[in-house]
């Protein structure tokens, strides 16, 4: 594989919220370009929490980071606001495809899109973009995305963060409560464009297996803390990965021991 | 809130061929060239007039809790901080024509809506509620015990100068109408592009969702600051026009929080989100009480005094008010709607048949 610059690293990074719930207490991990990275981990385990700090939409929700850095594109973002990051090109997609439903699912790909101030013609070429990308959203552009599946809904959020032409996509869980069917057409699409036009993904997921099959990377966190990194086809065939999910008694220290160096 | 408007758009979803535009090209032609010509004294002076100012209102306050999201029960302090600071630039000001007055008022109004949007950026529904009674009760409070505000009138009450503008004397009751209208007319037109703009679909994904909005970039504090602006910049107007156009005598009292409580019952049973919900909301609750007070002196007589039906109005609104949001919570806009929709289908599947 070849070498990439680092775009984005966190480094032992420590939040709480309210100053006295501690949420994360060592999170490291590292995004490359033209990279996919799988964030892996079960319930409670700090996946939203560590990607809302580096999205910086923690003090929005009375939480802080507490200690470590996070670095994007060369520079310490710790501090930055939301608005800032999607401008520098850090977009996320939350958890539980939160669309705007009464908008129509044109206007919320078109809200997307309004950080960068577009112009008519340049706003419906980034429109066929994703209308290219995921077909179902074309259909059902004049729906209130309330009113549209689930899958649907997915994609528009996805669709909405692309419109802001991130360098690196942030994604929370995409594949929560949808049919495998679905699942695969979403990572297919998100592949796609970390093929053809070198984007970034980093993605938090339940479910390791749609992850790592996709993912050229992974880190795997437990109670806040990341203990397992490296490439994901190693960690595809590892048991010990298997027991994370399933929270059979692998301490965290035999499985730190066992952590292959990452790439 | 968001399910309201939700069914809102499902329903509008299904385009026909713009009633819209042709409805409202008859109204303004009804409401420039018709009324003026036809209508009484009464009826401008009780219903119309009112009821330009109260729609006026009900559309500032669609902008914060309708398209925003944000919940207010201040209403009626930001269009007594209108009507006085229109009074005091009229008084203290003579060289001012009106018409900047009135754009004068809206700011000085926009900027107190500022300051109390201010707990919005940490508070949220109920809460951000009852922190924006605090404009209520402090506002009316000051116009009650600074005596400047009112030029040391008794108990904070001010008659206003007859309304003329560039010179062309206004004080008639038609010319009242006319000049609210005018009003109401530009302000309208003015939201309306507003909630077509980049900035109307940021105000509705802020209601939608404030997370997700700010995820993408929205920016989410001062988003909410605009809405609490530009709503009480044009609740504050509606205040002048109460002031100068309907009342001519006010006193703080007047805006007192029944006053914003009926500006938010504009906006609800009017609906949500939607411009032409101001109006009809406006519109029942201006002719209701007339119609309410006809229908009890015909079947009850002697007996329907003002007591009975200041009880009976409060008792049907309340009903009207439970009735709509169970039923149609989407408004009085939706209901339209709807019946627009029912009413095309029987014409155009009567023409198929025929045809």
């Amino acid at each position: 594989m070849t070498i990439h610059e680092v775009l984005l690293s966190l480094d032992g990074v420590e939040a709480t919220y309210n100053h006295a719930i501690r949420a994360l207490s060592g999170v490291s991990l590292t995004v490359r370009t033209k990279e996919i990275v799988a964030l892996l981990g079960a319930n409670g385990a700090g996946k939203t929490t560590a990607l809302k700090a580096l999205s910086g939409l923690l003090p929005a929700e009375r939480g802080q980071i507490a200690a470590g850095s996070i670095v994007y594109d060369g520079e310490d973002v710790t501090r930055r606001s939301p608005a800032e990051l999607v401008r520098a090109g850090l977009v996320q997609v939350l958890e539980g495809r939160h669309c705007f439903r009464s908008l129509t699912v044109e206007d919320n790909l078109i809200v997307g899109g309004q950080v960068r101030g577009l112009d008519r013609a340049a706003l419906r070429s980034e429109l066929e973009r994703i209308y290219a990308l995921f077909p179902r959203l074309r259909d059902r552009r004049r729906i209130p995305a309330g009113l549209t599946s689930g899958g649907e809904q997915q994609m528009t959020a996805i669709g909405r963060a692309l419109m802001a032409r991130p360098r690196l996509l942030v994604l929370d869980e995409p594949s929560m409560g949808l049919a495998p069917m679905v699942v695969e057409g979403i990572f297919a699409a998100l592949k796609r464009l970390n093929r053809e036009e070198g984007l970034s993904i980093l993605v938090a997921e339940q479910n390791s297996t749609v992850a790592l099959r996709h993912a050229d990377r992974a880190s795997v966190l437990e109670t806040g803390r990341t203990v397992l990194d490296g490439s994901a086809a190693d960690l595809r065939d590892r048991d010990d990965i298997k027991a994370f999910y399933l929270g059979f008694g692998v301490g965290s220290s035999t499985a730190a021991a066992t952590t292959p160096t990452a790439a | 809130m968001t399910d309201l408007a939700l069914e809102k758009t499902a329903a509008a979803a299904p385009h026909r061929a713009s009633p819209a535009l042709l409805g409202i090209g008859a109204l303004l032609i009804v409401a420039y060239g018709v009324l003026p010509l036809v209508a009484s004294e009464y009826l401008f002076d009780a219903i119309l007039t009112p009821f330009l100012a109260l729609a006026l209102a009900g559309l500032g306050l669609n902008i914060l809790t309708g398209y925003a999201g944000q919940v207010s029960l201040g209403s009626s302090a930001f269009m007594a901080v209108g009507a006085y600071a229109a009074y005091n630039l009229a008084l203290r000001l003579p060289g001012v024509p009106f018409l900047v007055d009135i754009l004068l008022a809206g700011l000085v109004a926009a900027a107190v809506g500022l300051l109390f949007g201010l707990p919005s950026l940490r508070l949220r529904g109920f809460y951000l509620a009852v922190s924006t009674l605090a404009a209520q009760f402090f506002v009316q409070w000051v116009f009650n015990k600074v005596g400047w505000f009112s030029n040391n009138s008794p108990s904070g009450i001010v008659t206003v100068p007859p309304l003329s503008v560039a010179g062309l004397p206004l004080d008639s009751s038609a010319g009242r109408y006319l000049f609210a209208l005018g009003v109401v007319t530009a302000v309208t037109l003015a939201v309306w592009r507003l909630v077509e703009s980049p900035t109307g679909r940021a105000l509705v994904a802020l209601r939608d969702h404030e997370t997700a909005a700010r995820v993408i970039g929205i920016p989410v504090l001062r988003v909410k600051l605009l809405a609490f602006a530009v709503s009480s910049f044009i609740i504050g107007v509606a205040g002048v026009l109460w002031a100068f156009a309907y009342l001519r005598t006010v006193e703080p009292a007047g805006f007192n929080l029944d006053r914003s409580f009926q500006i938010l019952f504009i906006v609800i049973i009017g609906g949500l989100a939607s411009l032409r919900g101001a109006f009809l909301g406006a519109a029942l609750i201006v002719v209701f009480p007339l119609l309410l007070s006809r229908l009890g002196e015909a079947l009850l007589g002697g007996l329907f005094d003002s007591g009975v039906l200041e009880m009976s109005q409060r008792i049907v609104l309340g009903l009207l008010i439970v009735t709509f949001l169970i039923a149609e919570p989407a408004g009085l806009a939706a209901l339209l709607d709807r019946l627009w929709n029912r009413a095309w289908n029987w014409i155009s599947g009567r023409f198929r048949r025929t045809g």
